[in-house]
Formats: structure tokens, sequence, C-alpha cells
């Protein structure tokens, strides 16, 4: 059977079980768009590139499978640039179709020709020229089972204009041959021998969950050897959600901006199990002081995380839930009493200082309307979130008991994620609640996604923590900069007249006392809706690792601001 | 101090590309890269010598991320395993005829062979270890060197090849002793 190009290519995307596709049209892709009118595929029109991509993103996350968007070429694939490096950093599947110019054009300089392979080999897991129809197929084929594979991560395929108008026999390739990818799953007897010894000996063992225990779908595991090992569990950014918060053995988030008792605990254990993290510098301050007198075990997929920033004294490597289902039987039964007790005490010392503990003073601070959403939700939603303070907060008051359901930019830290991620997220889950949570900044980047939620329809309520400053920039001015403050005042638009001029309903929330009715007027109104909250301009999230500093090396809320606040 | 890799990889476009630009990324410095066809058609072979300031550490990073690359079929470093290296120069030396003899001998010692001569100049051809290539070219130097060009070094191990694909990291080769291990001093 002979097809075009461009008909071969939706023939695999489909046959990859794809439903929706997030893109925008050019003269590069013009005969993919025509051809994909004769499938069962449903386009989102984005406004810009870099929000289809955050789309894919979110809709990759919340589902597990691989999201996909499309590009024209030159700018319309430079544009998905910032989305592809965000999918990159925290190993995200999603695969992005980019029309190029007819591959006689190539190197021309043609109209709206641009490198974009070359543009995007560093960012992407792998990457595809295709230059004649025939190569579409085993292309297609090859990049949803890379993207989702092994470490997942983005890949793009560059599809030149000729390429898609070309009619070739079509033969659906049933497997992939790929002789130089071999992503690995079992780790060796021999190491899982030596890492039960270091766990045998541990004293104060702790594990650090990362994404990797996401997308290795390896929760119940982890759970299984927690709970067996009475090992507490402290998660990176990305891992939140893959250990339930309100189990006993929880710490919550570590890090810059992790709590007080995770860290310290980090730093006074004598065994660490790091299972699929990455030890980014964000997550263990100066490397010289990290986890002195702690053994190392490091459960990862991908050979070159091991030893990257921390030398491991065993390294596991295979994925995450397979290790685990290895290791489970292996391992005994202990208790860890004392150790947990001593965490349980630096976390009272630690809650006193709490923001929570605060008396009602009519301000607005994030962390009060983060724990108020949080509560409203019984912590049942999907929460995306932009880049700064207000991701932080989140992180730390939205206490996330499900897996999947928590879309933040980690790696990479793009400010303008949240709301074309919760939209990408709502086409996966349609009838659960979403949330995107961003700052005044932030949601700016991207706010012209607003349309593409009132066309779609997309059920995501929004809020804006406005603080008229672009806040972690001010943060560490504050910190660092002997409060010189360098562009970061922020004069933003009538947010609540640029939701009504799209024809979403949204209020503004300005005190305390409007707070629980304005989340459930959110709530309880149908389709897309925005809150604009006002909140006090010069908080600070707390405790803080300064950059380059040892872990347990924390900036914790003032007391004496806490006192005065508590005797006005 | 300058490792040295064998990479076999699959004979397409970019490929080469992809390699050197991952080094970049990860920030090593190439000190030489010779690719060139195998006895089979669909792979080439790199042979690529790497300053790795933090030793056995990088060399494993180096390896490990050549194994991240889907066109990189198999990855050996041969640093520290019996092989045999070679690098080729070909080196133009300004002499008249009153002094091509000087030159001759000089190759004469260095299994070296002169390949082309012309009224003022004639080039050397040598082949062999980098040291002893450099030894020549010391030697040669006084007599006006005026254009040299060398492959950068080819590795080959000896003995039968057992062929098997190393991960780095799940063969155990990346644990840390306690006592003998370079990596704890990292």
């Amino acid at each position: 059977m002979k097809l075009s190009g461009a008909e071969i290519l939706w023939e695999c995307v489909v046959r990859e079980g794809v439903e929706v596709v997030f893109g925008y049209p050019g003269g590069a892709n013009m005969p993919l768009y025509d051809a994909m009118l004769n499938y069962p595929i449903h386009h989102v029109l984005v406004r810009h590139e870099q929000g289809g991509a955050h789309m894919a993103d979110g809709f990759a996350r919340a589902s597990g499978k691989v999201g996909v968007a499309m590009a024209t070429s030159g700018p319309g694939a430079t544009n998905l640039v910032t989305g592809i490096a965000t999918a990159m950093m925290d190993s995200i599947p999603v695969v992005f179709i980019t029309g190029q110019v007819a591959a006689h054009l190539i190197g021309g300089d043609a109209f709206q020709e641009v490198d974009v392979t070359g543009i995007t080999l560093p960012i992407t897991k792998h990457n595809y020229l295709i230059t004649r129809a025939d190569e579409i197929a085993e292309a297609v084929r090859e990049a949803f089972y890379i993207a989702r594979s092994g470490r997942p991560g983005p890949v793009l395929i560059d599809i030149c204009k000729n390429a898609q108008i070309e009619k070739t026999e079509f033969e659906y390739p049933e497997t992939v041959k790929l002789p130089g990818y071999q992503p690995v799953d079992h780790a060796p007897k021999e190491s899982l021998a030596r890492a039960l010894q270091l766990i045998e000996k541990a004293r104060r063992p702790i594990i650090l969950c990362g994404h990797g225990a996401l997308m290795s779908g390896a929760e119940e595991a982890l759970m299984n050897f927690a709970v067996k090992t009475q090992t507490p569990v402290a998660s990176t950014l990305l891992g939140l959600g893959a250990f339930p918060a309100s189990h006993p053995l929880s710490l919550g988030m570590m890090g810059m901006h992790g709590e007080v008792h995770t860290n310290l605990a980090i730093q006074n254990s004598d065994l660490i199990l790091a299972f699929g993290m990455r030890f980014d510098d964000r997550v263990t301050g100066t490397l010289k002081t990290y986890a002195p007198r702690a053994k190392k075990i490091h459960v990862e997929i991908d050979p070159s995380e091991v030893h990257k920033n921390v030398a491991v004294d065993v390294p596991l490597v295979g994925d995450l839930k397979t290790v685990l289902a290895d290791l489970i039987p292996l391992v005994d039964e202990y208790d860890h009493d004392e150790w947990l007790q001593e965490i349980s005490g630096w976390k009272a010392e630690a809650d006193a200082r709490s923001i929570m503990n605060w008396p009602e003073d009519d301000k607005l601070y994030v962390a009060h309307l983060i724990s108020d959403i949080w509560r409203a939700t019984d912590g049942n939603a999907i929460i995306a979130t932009d880049v700064g303070q207000h991701q932080m907060w989140t992180a730390q008051y939205y206490a996330l008991e499900k897996p999947n359901r928590w879309l933040t930019s980690g790696g990479a830290g793009t400010m303008g994620f949240g709301l074309p991620a919760a939209i990408g997220a709502w086409f996966a889950h349609k009838n659960e609640e979403i949330w995107a949570i961003a700052g005044d900044g932030g949601f700016q980047m991207t706010q012209a996604e607003l349309s593409t939620a009132v066309q779609e329809g997309a059920n995501v309520k929004i809020a804006i923590m406005n603080n008229s400053f672009l806040g972690m920039v001010r943060q560490w001015q504050e910190f660092f900069f002997e409060k010189r403050y360098s562009a970061v005042n922020m004069r933003s638009p009538d947010f609540v007249k640029i939701a009504e001029a799209h024809g979403i309903p949204a209020r503004r929330v300005t005190q305390r006392s409007e707070v629980a009715e304005a989340i459930a007027w959110a709530r309880q109104t149908p389709g897309a809706v925005l809150l604009e909250f006002r909140v006090e301009q010069e908080d600070a999230v707390y405790p803080m690792v300064p950059a380059g500093a040892a872990l347990d090396q924390m900036i914790q809320r003032p007391v004496k601001e806490l006192a005065s606040r508590r005797n006005p | 101090m300058n490792y040295t890799f064998i990479a076999l990889v699959e004979n397409k476009p970019g490929v080469l590309n992809r390699v050197a630009s991952l080094f970049r990324r990860r920030n090593f410095n190439i000190e030489s890269l010779a690719v060139g066809r195998t006895e089979k058609p669909d792979i080439s072979r790199m042979t690529v010598v790497v300053d790795c300031p933090n030793g056995d550490l990088d060399a494993h990073k180096i390896e490990a991320n050549l194994y991240k690359l889907v066109n990189v079929i198999d990855v050996q470093d041969v640093t520290n395993q019996p092989s045999v290296t070679r690098d080729l120069a070909l080196i133009k030396v300004m002499v008249g005829p009153e002094k091509r003899a000087e030159v001759n001998s000089l190759a004469d010692i260095f299994r070296a062979r002169i390949v082309d001569v012309a009224a003022d100049s004639v080039i050397v051809e040598i082949t062999g270890t980098e040291d002893k290539i450099e030894g020549m070219i010391e030697l040669l130097r006084p007599l006006g060197i005026v254009e040299m060009v060398r492959t950068g070094r080819v590795a080959m191990t000896r003995g039968v090849n057992d062929g098997v694909r190393r991960v780095p990291g799940a063969n155990g080769s990346l644990w840390r002793e306690d006592d003998e291990s370079g990596l704890a001093e990292y």
C-alpha cells in the first residue's frame, strides 16, 4: 500500500496510542496537518509553540504516556526549544515532530530554515532528520520507544517537506532494531549482595526518593522496602508523591528549601539509599560536607549518573522497581526507633517556627493559601506550578498522597510552565480537579494559553500568587545582595480583566477572610477559573540552604519576626 | 592524564557530530579523534584520546555518556589494556639537495620513509606511537619543518576481543573499596 510520508507518520503515531497532539501549523508542516484530518487525532491549537511543548510535557507527566507536540520549521521549532530542554532535564517522554524545508534546500538558508536537529542535539535523548518518506515509519517507531524506555526523555523528529509529500510503500515495523540502545533492568546479584551488607550495618539509614521512583512505577515497592526496613523517606522536588506525605516514615522534601529535620537527617545518616535521584546541587548543598558519615547505595537506571556528583559505595544500575523487587525478599526486617525518634525531635524544633503556626493577621501568605487549597481539595488535585517562591511553597504545603499529580519544572526551572502543563494534564484526566499555581511573573510568560484553555474547554483552576515582585530573585537580593533590588519590581496587568477578556470567570482576593469562599467558588464554577491572590510582597521561602552552603546550614524563619507578629 | 577510548558507532550521517558534541557538552577536551570504516560496512570505528583530569572518574563519565548515544554500539576504555596504538604523520621539511641525505638517514633510524621530493623540500611519512613521532619531529625541527599533519591515535587491543558490551556500573567495576579506591578521594 502506497502512502504519503505524512500519512505514514499518522499511521505510526496512531498505532502508538496517541489521541491528542499539541501543535501549531506552518509552511513546512502543512502536508502533516492535511493528512491529520483523516486520522482519529485531536489537535490542540496552542498560542505559542512553547506552550504546546509544556502541554505535551504536562500530559506525559500526568498520564505516564508519551506526549506529542508539533511545530513548523524555523521559528516554530526554535519556540519549542525551552519546552524540549524542560522535558530533557526532568526525563519526560515527549515526541516532538517538526516540519523542515525540502531536503534539496537544506543548507541553503531557505525561508524558515533552521538547523533544528543541530540545535536540539544536546537537549534531546535522540533526534532524527528525515529526508525521505521511507525513513518515517522506522523513525517514529524508534522515537516512541526511545522516549518512554530506559531513562525517558524527549525525542525530536524533523521531517523535510518533500518526505511528507512523497509516496512510498508502507509497512509498519513490528520490531525496533537499535543495537546501541539497550536499557538495563536488573542490577547484578553481586551488587545486591554488597548493598545488603551495608543495609544490615546501618543504624541511621535514609531513603532519598527521586523522580525515578515515579518514572519506574516503583511506589508500591518503595513502600514495602521502607516499611520492612523501617527507613525514613525523604523526597526530591520531583519525587514528591511517590511516597504518601502522611505516612509516619515520610520526611517530605529535602534540599535547598527542604524541611529542616529532613536535611539534618541526611547529614547525620550513616547510610543513604538514593532511589532514582541524581544528587542535584539543589538537594546536596556543597558536596564537600555532604552526608559525611554516610555510605551510599545508588539505584539508578542511567549509568552516567553514577558517581557524577557524589561518589557512591554501591551503584545498582537498573530499573528501580525491578531492583527493589529483587532486593525486598533478600532484606531483613529492621527497626530504627532510636533514629526515627531523633528525627522527630528535630522536626518538633523546626515546627515551632512554622508559618502554619502563625496567628491570623488578615494578610495573605502563600504558604497559608496553598494549605487552604490543599485542605479544600483533600490533597487530591493535580497540581501544576510555575517556578519560583510559589513553587517551593506549593512543594512544602501541598502534601501529596498520590503519584503523578505533581507537575513542576525541576531541573530546568522553566517559568511559564504551570498553565500549559495544567492544560496538558487536563487532556489526560478530564474528570480530575486540576490547579495551576503560578506567580505573577511566570504566569505572564505563557498567559496566551488562557485562550487555548477556553477554546478547548479545559477545566483548569488557576491561582496567581501576585506579590508584584519576581519573588525568588527578590529573596536572593534580600539575602545575598544587601537588599539591592534590581529588576524585580513587576507591574502586572489587571489579571481579573485579562481572564474576563478570555471569558474566564475571575476574582481578586486581598484578604484572608475571603480565601475559603473564593476557593470554594472556583471549585464550583465549571470550566477554567482564575483567582488572583494579592499576597504579602516581601515574604521569603524558609528554610533556605544558600547556594554553595552545607545542607545543614539553613537559614530559618527568624524567631524575632515570629515574635513580633505574635505580639504586635 | 590522557585516556584512550574505542567506540563502535553506526555508520550514519551526523554520528560524528553527536560524539564530538557530547565531549563539548560534558566539558572534556579531545586530544585526538580518528574515525574510519571497519570490516562491517554499517559500523564505523572511532579512537578518541581525551584528557581526564580526574582520572578514572572522568573516564567512567565519558564511557557512560557515550553509551547514552543511541548510535553508539560499543565503547572500550583501552587505556590500561594491552593494545597496539599508532599515529601517522606527514612532515614536510625545507631541505635542498645538499641535506637530503641527512633527512634520509634520520628517516632510516625511525623506520620512516621519504614519500615525496621537491626541489627545496621533502615529505617524510612516519608511523608509530606518539613518542616515536615526537622524537622524529624534534630531530627534524632544526632542519626546518614547514608543514605537518597527523592522523591522531588509532588503537586496537591485543588478542581476540570478547565482544561483550560492557555497561558501566552494571558489572560491579565501580564499587568503591574502602582503602584502595581512587574514587574515595574524589
